[in-house]
C-alpha cells in the first residue's frame, strides 16, 4: 500500500478526535535538534469544518479488536484498514514539520492485538522521532486504557501531552455502547498520569535535568448527543475531572452518525448537536477562566443550557441582584461575571483604571462589548445614557444579539413546478 | 512658548526616525508631518531635513526604557506596523511617554496610546498567524518560504523560526516589503536584508510528493457533517490562502513557471 493511501485511511479514522491543540508548554529549540513549542500553541491551518489543524493527527493503525458502537473503527465496521510502520510515520512527520505544515504529531491508535502491543508500537514511533530525528516539536499521545502502567509511563516520558478518552459521560452509557471498556480502565491511567505529572514536577524542582513526564499536562474528550445525559451532568463531570484529575482540557465532540446501531440515534435526518457542543464549550470556559462553578451555571430546575443565549448571559439574567457592577470599583472576579466582559477586557480595565476613572467611551476603546455589557455596568455610578431597562426587554434584546449566529436552516426555495418536474 | 511646527524629512528608516526625534527635542520643534526625500510634496510648514545619526538614534532607543515594560514594547514595535502616519502617532506616543513615564503603558483610554496599542496588536497578531501559515518548500536542501504580510513581521518571526530550525538553512521572503530573512546553522547565523527580485525555483520530486501528501491530509481531516466555511474564514482569512500549499492545486503536475525577466 502506498504512503498516500495509508495517510488517507489513518487520518480519516483519526478525524473524530476533537483535540488538536499544541499548547501548554514553552520549549525553545536547541542546536543539533529540530523543533520548538510555544505556550499558546500555534494553528497551522483550518480545515473546511473550521477546526484548527495544528498537529499531524493520525492513528498508528485502525485495526481494532474492540467493537464500540459509536466508533468508526469498530471491529464490525467494514472500512479499509491500514497501519503505519514507525519509520514511515517518523519520515512523514519530519517532512511535514520542516515545511512548517504542522506543529507536531498527534498519535492515537486503535487497539491492535492488545493494549500493550499497541502502546509498544506507539512508543517505538515516538522514540525514533525523539532520539534518531532529535525532534523537539509537540507530541500528543493517546494513552491506551488497559495498557501496562510501565508502558504508559514510557509513553509519557516521550510525549508532551497525554490523553485518555472518557468517551461517554456516564458508566451506564459506556456499558451499553462500549462493552469492552470499563470506567475503571479509563480512570486508572488518568490517575496514574496525574500522579506522574505531579511527581515529575517535584523532581524537576530539585534536579533540573530530571525526566519530564507529560509536561504539557493531560486532556480528555467525550461524545455529546449519542446518549441521554443532561448538560448539567456533563458539566458536573467536567468540573470533577478538572478538580480531581487536574486536566488541562476537556473536549466535547458532537456525535456524528457513523453507525446504524439500534442503540444510537438513527443516522437518517440526524443533525449533530453542534450548537449544544458550542454552549458546552462556553460553559467549560466559564469553569476554567471565569471562576464559575458548575452548580452556578446549571441547577436541578434547569438541567440543560439555553440554546438561545450563552451561559454567562443566562446566569446574569437569573442573578440581576448582582448587577449593576461599578467598573471603577469592582474586583476582578466581579468584572468577569459581566456579560460582554472577557478575561482580556477585565484585565485591561484593572490596568487602565489605575491611571484615571473609566467612562463608557473609554470602555469601548478597551474592547468591551457594550452591546451586551451596557445593561450590567455603571461608570462612576451612572448607567449608560439613554438606556431603559426592564427585565423582559433585556431578555429579548440579549437573545436578538445572538440571533444572526443561530439562523435557522435556510427555508426551501418555492418552486412553481413542485415535485412534478 | 509652544514648539515651532515643522515638516520633517528623513530617509524612511527606523534610525532615521529616531534621529528626527532627537533633533526635534534639541531644537524644540514639533513635527506635523514626516516624509522622505522621494515624496513629491510641498508643505506650508518649514522644512527640517534630518541626517541619520546612528549614535543619536541609539540614545533615543535606549530612552524607551523609561516607559516601563509595556510602553517600551509599544514604542519599539510601532514603527513596524502598517498604521497610516505611523511616524506621527509614534512621535505623539513618545512625547506622552517622556511626560508620563511608565504610566503611558497603562493609559489605555488615551486616544494616542489606544491607536498605537491597536496597531501593535495587529502586528503581533499577524506575526502569530504567520508562525502557522508560513509554508516552506525544500529546494536543493534549502527551505524557501514566501509571505505577503501587511505589517513588517520578519523581525518578530525571526526568533521563532531560528529557534525552530536551528540546523536548517532557510530563506523567508516578505513580498510586500521586499525583505528576506536568511538563516544558516550557527550562533547568530541570521540576517534580514532587502531583496530586489525573488523567485522560487522549481520544486523537486520529493517536494512535490510531500505537497501531495499534505493536501490529501488537509482534505481528509475535515468532517463533512460539520462543514463550516465561514468559521474557517474567520480564523484564516482568504488573503493568507494564496501562499499556502493546501490551496495550490496546480503545482502537482507542473512546477511553477519562471516568469520572464
Amino acid at each position: 500500500m502506498e504512503l498516500l493511501d495509508k495517510l488517507n485511511i489513518l487520518a480519516d479514522a483519526a478525524k473524530y478526535d476533537a483535540a488538536c491543540t499544541s499548547s501548554g508548554l514553552d520549549r525553545s529549540g536547541r542546536p543539533g535538534t529540530i523543533g520548538n513549542t510555544t505556550l499558546a500553541g500555534c494553528c497551522h491551518s483550518f480545515s473546511a469544518d473550521g477546526r484548527c489543524v495544528s498537529l499531524l493527527k493520525v492513528l498508528q493503525t485502525n485495526f481494532c479488536v474492540y467493537d464500540c458502537q459509536y466508533c468508526v473503527n469498530r471491529r464490525s465496521n467494514d472500512v479499509p484498514r491500514a497501519a503505519f510502520t514507525p519509520e514511515e510515520l517518523c519520515e512523514l512527520t519530519m517532512g511535514f514539520y520542516r515545511r512548517n505544515y504542522i506543529e507536531g504529531l498527534f498519535l492515537s491508535s486503535a487497539v491492535i492485538q492488545n493494549p500493550d502491543y499497541t502502546t509498544e508500537l506507539m512508543i517505538k514511533t515516538l522514540r525514533i522521532l525523539r532520539e534518531t530525528h532529535r525532534f523537539g516539536g509537540y507530541i500528543h499521545a493517546k494513552a491506551i486504557p488497559g495498557a501496562d502502567p510501565l508502558l504508559t509511563r514510557r509513553l509519557g516520558l516521550l510525549a508532551d501531552r497525554l490523553s485518555v478518552n472518557i468517551e461517554l459521560p456516564s458508566s451506564p452509557s459506556l456499558a451499553l455502547l462500549a462493552p469492552d471498556k470499563k470506567k475503571e480502565a479509563i480512570l486508572t491511567p488518568m490517575g496514574q498520569i496525574r500522579d506522574g505529572i505531579s511527581q515529575s514536577r517535584q523532581e524537576l524542582a530539585v534536579y533540573r535535568h530530571a525526566p519530564r513526564f507529560a509536561p504539557a499536562g493531560q486532556s480528555t474528550q467525550m461524545i455529546v448527543g449519542a446518549t441521554p445525559e443532561s448538560d448539567r451532568h456533563i458539566l458536573t463531570l467536567t468540573q470533577a475531572l478538572y478538580d480531581r484529575y487536574q486536566l488541562k482540557r476537556v473536549f466535547y465532540s458532537a456525535y456524528m452518525p457513523v453507525s446504524s446501531s439500534p442503540l444510537l440515534p438513527v443516522p437518517e435526518g440526524f443533525q449533530p448537536p453542534l450548537l449544544r457542543e458550542h454552549r458546552l464549550y462556553q460553559a467549560d470556559w466559564l469553569l476554567r477562566y471565569y471562576h464559575f462553578r458548575a452548580e452556578e451555571i446549571l441547577d436541578e430546575t434547569q438541567p440543560d443550557l439555553d440554546p438561545r443565549m450563552d451561559p454567562k448571559c443566562c446566569w446574569a439574567l437569573r442573578h440581576l441582584e448582582f448587577f449593576p457592577v461599578e467598573v471603577n470599583r469592582a474586583d476582578y472576579e466581579a468584572l468577569l461575571r459581566v456579560p460582554g466582559l472577557g478575561v482580556r477586557s477585565a484585565k485591561r480595565i484593572l490596568t487602565a483604571r489605575r491611571v484615571g476613572p473609566l467612562s463608557f467611551e473609554g470602555l469601548k476603546r478597551l474592547g468591551v462589548v457594550l452591546k451586551r455589557a451596557q445593561y450590567f455596568l455603571t461608570c462612576s455610578g451612572k448607567m449608560m445614557r439613554g438606556l431603559q431597562v426592564n427585565e423582559d426587554g433585556l431578555l429579548r434584546h440579549l437573545v436578538s444579539l445572538e440571533a444572526p449566529a443561530l439562523a435557522p436552516p435556510m427555508p426551501e426555495q418555492l418552486s412553481l413546478f413542485g415535485d412534478a418536474v | 512658548m509652544p514648539w515651532t511646527q515643522v515638516s520633517c524629512q528623513y530617509d524612511g528608516t527606523y534610525p532615521g526616525f529616531l534621529s528626527c526625534v532627537f533633533d526635534c527635542y534639541v531644537n524644540r520643534e514639533e513635527p506635523v508631518e514626516f516624509h522622505t526625500p522621494e515624496d513629491m510634496c510641498c508643505s506650508l510648514y518649514p522644512l527640517r531635513a534630518v541626517e541619520t545619526d546612528e549614535a543619536r538614534a541609539r540614545r533615543v532607543y535606549r530612552s524607551f526604557a523609561r516607559f516601563g515594560q509595556e510602553g517600551q514594547r509599544l514604542a519599539a514595535r510601532c514603527f513596524l506596523t502598517c498604521l497610516p502616519d505611523k511616524e506621527l502617532w509614534l512621535w505623539r506616543f513618545l512625547r506622552l511617554g517622556y511626560e508620563q513615564g511608565p504610566r503611558v503603558g497603562r493609559n489605555l483610554t488615551d486616544p494616542t496610546v489606544d491607536r498605537v496599542r491597536k496597531a501593535v496588536w495587529h502586528l503581533e497578531h499577524e506575526a502569530h498567524q504567520y508562525k502557522g501559515f508560513t509554508r516552506f518548500s525544500e529546494l536543493e536542501g534549502v527551505l524557501v518560504g514566501e509571505i505577503e504580510p501587511k505589517n513588517q513581521v520578519l523581525p518578530l518571526l525571526r526568533p521563532h523560526f531560528c529557534s525552530r530550525y536551528p540546523q536548517e538553512r532557510f530563506v523567508l521572503y516578505d513580498r510586500a516589503h521586499s525583505m528576506a530573512l536568511f538563516h544558516q546553522p550557527g550562533p547568530r547565523g541570521w540576517a534580514i536584508l532587502p531583496v530586489e527580485d525573488f523567485q522560487m525555483g522549481p520544486a523537486g520530486e520529493t517536494e512535490l510528493a510531500y505537497r501531495r501528501l499534505w493536501r490529501s491530509f488537509y482534505d481528509t481531516i475535515a468532517i463533512e457533517g460539520r462543514y463550516n466555511p465561514k468559521c474557517r474564514m474567520t480564523h484564516m482569512p482568504k488573503r493568507y490562502w494564496a501562499m499556502m500549499t493546501e490551496f495550490q492545486k496546480d503545482w502537482d503536475t507542473a512546477p511553477p513557471e519562471v516568469r520572464a525577466e
